[in-house]
């Protein structure tokens, strides 16, 4: 086999850092181009098609920020997460039970003026969200149940439930036998920031919760638990940190923004719940999540590029000719070429050299 | 309704041989994809690829007959794609060392993504999913002739008895061989295993791309002896609720196999009993079974699991622990 070895580097250049994310888009991006060859079409021409599709207006635009939204938050989600190594991969079934919360209560059982209104969704929401993940992290800590498959299985169980609450009590009498709940009383609506297009509140207030999420991590003694517990969880033990309650707090946000992200959605784009309110935006999340290098901030530029790159593909679908998987096939790339990032950020790869000396 | 003629129906349903054929029917893509996944983790490396390898399988052997290929062969080149996509997963998680958990949702998004993306690069305007002729029942001499027995046991695709045979395969590979002694102690012990001059690396490379390939001969599975078409989503979580019966089969092979059909039997059973309650019970709660289902799975396991000592660890040449 190739003979090489990994060495830890002693100094990693801040610029480096900074340079990694930009890297593995451009060699996802240029990896994918392959199959935009195979597709008969140009890759230059298919990527300025995305990029116009995109960017190129103020439509477009708003589209893109519009589609940021729930990514920014189920990025969050998985990078609290996956910080304190508790790989929930359940922000698809988290984000459905906060839309399913916002149906409940925000269309006609309560009522309230619209400055309360809107935190209240926001409030049942991420309670939703993080309820869901509760029993499982309970499981995980006090039973040894693999988080990674438990919340995997119950992303299954909340869509049937949702199809289930959609075709039979909570479906809308409205909707002409299409399958979708009532619609959110307009005090719950969240306002267009942009008139006439679908760009919402919700944008502003998930740039608000990645800020404060990143205040939580960075200068709180709460972010350097969660930092401690991910790195080394015995020894943050022996350090006086209690590591569950740690892992506890950790879902619950976790799952918390998960669940607003299911909020946003429903209450600020749709305005009401669907079966296909989530083309997957929770496992997107995780991608969203990786390329920032788990930073909240970074999760902000990220959930635009990749939301972009979405918004893109469509357009880019109707004028080329290939089909719109590329952008799933961009994303999955971007996932595993940061990991090489990260690989080239923490190590020198050393070929040859000599067997080690016992 | 009178309420004994009711039960008696639902007791009805195991003396049907039909229910005892689909349960072997159900159990066969999770018997390849259950011990796709121990290779992986009896080597130290958790493989959650397994969805979008199942799924990228189910495509392209499905394809490969679509385009003329024979039916065997088909499950040959899906079991080398899978193999590939397990290769990739190698690379990063074995070589790179990277984290297994981000390798794998990644791996999993990459495959089904590109059997996707194919599939529509291939098949554009298709609206009706094209069909194959696919694998038929064959009825074994003698024993299906058996009464009952026969029906439910000797009446199969032989892609059913390969899922049988693959079962024995793997029991002998992990428990009789030397590669198999490499594996588990890849996944136990591998300093002991370097101490020995046997390349960890290349023995969970090696276990990693032979479970990716039987995993997507168990997507194969799907669109080439269940059915006879590709939808998209098809693979539906089987590939979750594998990860999830390795557990509870405590990473045996025989024990995966038990798992797997116990299971399919409960799938196989709530199918019939939907149509005996369909009209109080809506679907969807039938559906969720399965799920549930697991996870009740793992939390019986959990008390007892004993996870291999080396899994998620990644190693590094010349590097001590």
């Amino acid at each position: 086999m190739i003979n090489f070895r990994l060495e830890q580097r002693e100094y990693v250049s801040p610029w480096l850092v900074f340079l990694a994310p930009i890297g593995a888009i451009i060699f996802s991006l240029m990896i994918a181009s392959i199959l935009i060859v195979l597709a008969d079409v140009s890759p230059l021409e298919s990527y300025i098609k995305l990029f116009v599709g995109a960017f190129g207006s103020k439509n477009a635009i708003a589209e893109t920020l519009a589609r940021a939204t729930p990514l920014i938050l189920t990025g969050l989600a998985a990078a609290i997460a996956f910080r304190a190594k508790f790989w929930n991969i359940g922000a698809e079934g988290q984000l459905y039970a906060g839309a399913l919360a916002v149906t409940f209560f925000g269309t006609g059982l309560i009522e309230l003026p619209s400055f309360l209104m809107i935190p209240f969704l926001f409030l049942v929401g991420a309670l939703a969200g993080g309820l869901l993940l509760l029993p499982l992290v309970l499981l995980r800590n006090y039973y040894k149940v693999d988080e990674v498959v438990t919340t995997l299985l119950t992303n299954f169980i909340i869509v049937l439930l949702v199809g289930y609450l959609l075709e039979g009590p909570w479906k809308d009498p409205m909707s002409l036998g299409w399958p979708q709940g009532a619609s959110v009383i307009d005090e719950g609506v969240l306002p267009q920031i942009i008139p006439r297009t679908r760009l919402h509140l919700g944008f502003i207030i998930s740039i608000f919760i990645a800020l404060t999420i990143w205040l939580v991590l960075s200068r709180t003694i709460l972010g350097f638990k969660i930092k401690a517990v991910g790195i080394n969880p015995s020894a943050s033990h022996h350090a006086g940190i209690p590591v569950i309650r740690t892992i506890i707090i950790v879902a619950l946000l976790s799952g918390g923004m998960a669940g607003m992200a299911g909020v946003t959605e429903t209450a600020g784009l749709k305005g009401y719940l669907t079966l296909d309110l989530s083309p997957g935006f929770g496992y997107a999340g995780i991608a969203v999540a990786m390329l920032a290098g788990l930073n909240p901030i970074g999760i902000i530029f990220s959930g635009i590029f990749l939301a972009s790159i979405y918004v893109g593909a469509d357009a880019m679908s109707r004028a080329m000719d290939v089909p719109t998987y590329l952008a799933d096939v961009i994303v999955a790339l971007t996932v595993l070429s940061v990991l090489i990032s990260i690989i080239i950020l923490q190590f020198r790869i050393v070929f040859g050299g000599q067997k080690r000396d016992i | 309704m009178e309420g004994k003629n009711v039960i008696f129906d639902f007791v009805e349903i195991l003396f049907t041989a039909g229910f005892w054929a689909a349960t072997i029917r159900i159990a066969c893509p999770l018997i390849f994809a259950t011990l796709g996944e121990l290779i992986c983790e009896r080597a130290g490396v958790l493989n959650l690829g397994i969805e979008g390898i199942m799924s990228v399988g189910a495509m392209v052997g499905w394809m490969a007959v679509y385009q003329g290929a024979g039916l065997y062969s088909g499950i040959l080149i899906a079991a080398f794609v899978g193999g590939m996509f397990g290769l990739l997963h190698a690379i990063f998680s074995v070589y790179l060392g990277a984290s297994q958990h981000v390798t794998g949702i990644g791996i999993t998004m990459l495959a089904s993504s590109l059997g996707f993306f194919s599939f529509k690069l291939i098949l554009p305007y298709s609206t009706t999913p094209p069909k194959i002729e696919p694998f038929q029942p064959i009825d074994i001499p003698f024993l299906s002739d058996i009464p009952f027995l026969g029906e439910a046991l000797f009446q199969h695709t032989p892609f059913t008895y390969l899922a049988i045979i693959s079962v024995v395969i793997i029991f002998w590979l992990i428990n009789s061989t030397p590669f198999g002694l490499s594996i588990k102690m890849a996944g136990e012990n591998p300093m002991a295993l370097e101490a020995q001059g046997i390349d960890v690396l290349l023995v969970r490379s090696m276990a990693v791309i032979l479970g990716s390939a039987l995993m997507a001969v168990g997507g194969a599975y799907l669109t080439m002896s269940a059915f006879d078409a590709f939808y998209f989503g098809m693979v539906n979580g089987r590939g979750w609720i594998a990860i999830a019966l390795v557990i509870f089969a405590t990473w045996k092979p025989e024990r995966a196999l038990l798992g797997a059909l116990l299971f399919a039997g409960l799938d196989a059973y709530q199918v019939r009993a939907q149509q005996l309650a369909g009209a109080v019970i809506p679907y969807q709660f039938f559906l969720m079974m399965p799920f549930f289902l697991s996870i009740v799975a793992m939390i019986i396991a959990a008390r007892k699991t004993r996870y291999p000592k080396a899994l998620l660890i990644p190693f590094r040449r010349g590097e001590r622990h």
